[in-house]
């Protein structure tokens, strides 16, 4: 099977709780999980908005599914993608990102970052070097 | 060869045309559809910006979706080809990947 294993990049481009297009996002890749592709997800424009510290949802009476980001390293889901100039232009930086980390069982068990910051520029090269890009 | 960007809201109500512009490679396709077409007029505030990756990037425009607005030919910018429902198949059935900046 292994020689079937495609590159799936999830693009999120929209802030989380203004549409619903961010909590389906992460609904079809915890879904997609299931299928051992090799999977990526990209946060660019207002997407980074979704990877924000400190949500709090209580009072719009909606779920806060931010937490489920920390989930997706046990799904094997630990490449996700920011760029550097989204944040910028929305006067964020790394800091204000909640920490994603995944568990390497081939480095025993060592904790690793999922986020990893790229200029727009990596961000095209990520795109290019995709079989299919499913787009939130 | 390359990606089909596809874009289908106007430049005035998102950014997703700009983004996508700043991120489509060499010898990739961007085309507009639905009200993605109002971006492919020329004498706008996202004009030079296309134009600026127009050869590079192939600009495309959904000729249905354009005349289905009252947009006039005359005034498309250079540089962008109009496309049918069939052309849009083709791009997508020749492109490597496609991609949708909703």
């Amino acid at each position: 099977m292994s020689e079937n294993i495609k590159k799936f990049l999830y693009v999120n481009r929209k802030a989380p709780y203004g549409t619903i297009y961010a909590l389906e996002s992460l609904e079809v890749v915890l879904i997609g999980a299931a299928f051992d592709q090799d999977v990526s997800l990209a946060f660019l424009d207002d997407g980074v908005f979704q990877l924000t510290k400190g949500q709090d949802t209580k009072e719009i009476g909606i779920k806060n599914f931010s937490p489920t980001f920390r989930a997706l390293g046990d799904y094997e889901v630990t490449k996700l993608f920011v760029e550097q100039e989204s944040l910028d232009e929305r006067g964020l930086t790394a800091d204000d990102l909640q920490e994603i980390i995944w568990e390497d069982e081939d480095d025993d068990y060592a904790e690793k970052p999922s986020i990893r910051i790229i200029s727009r520029a990596e961000m095209a090269d990520v795109m290019a070097d995709q079989d299919v890009v499913l787009s939130f | 060869m390359g990606t089909l960007h596809t874009v289908n809201k106007s430049p005035f109500a998102t950014g997703a045309l700009l983004s996508c512009i700043a991120h489509a490679k060499d010898g990739d396709t961007v085309l507009m559809i639905e009200d993605g077409v109002y971006g492919a007029s020329s004498g706008t505030n996202v004009s030079d910006a296309l134009s600026a990756r127009s050869g590079a990037v192939s600009l495309c425009v959904l000729g249905p979706d354009f005349a289905a607005r009252g947009l006039d030919t005359g005034r498309m910018l250079d540089g962008i080809t109009s496309v049918d429902y069939s052309g849009f198949v083709e791009l997508a059935a020749k492109s490597d990947r496609t991609q949708a900046w909703l």
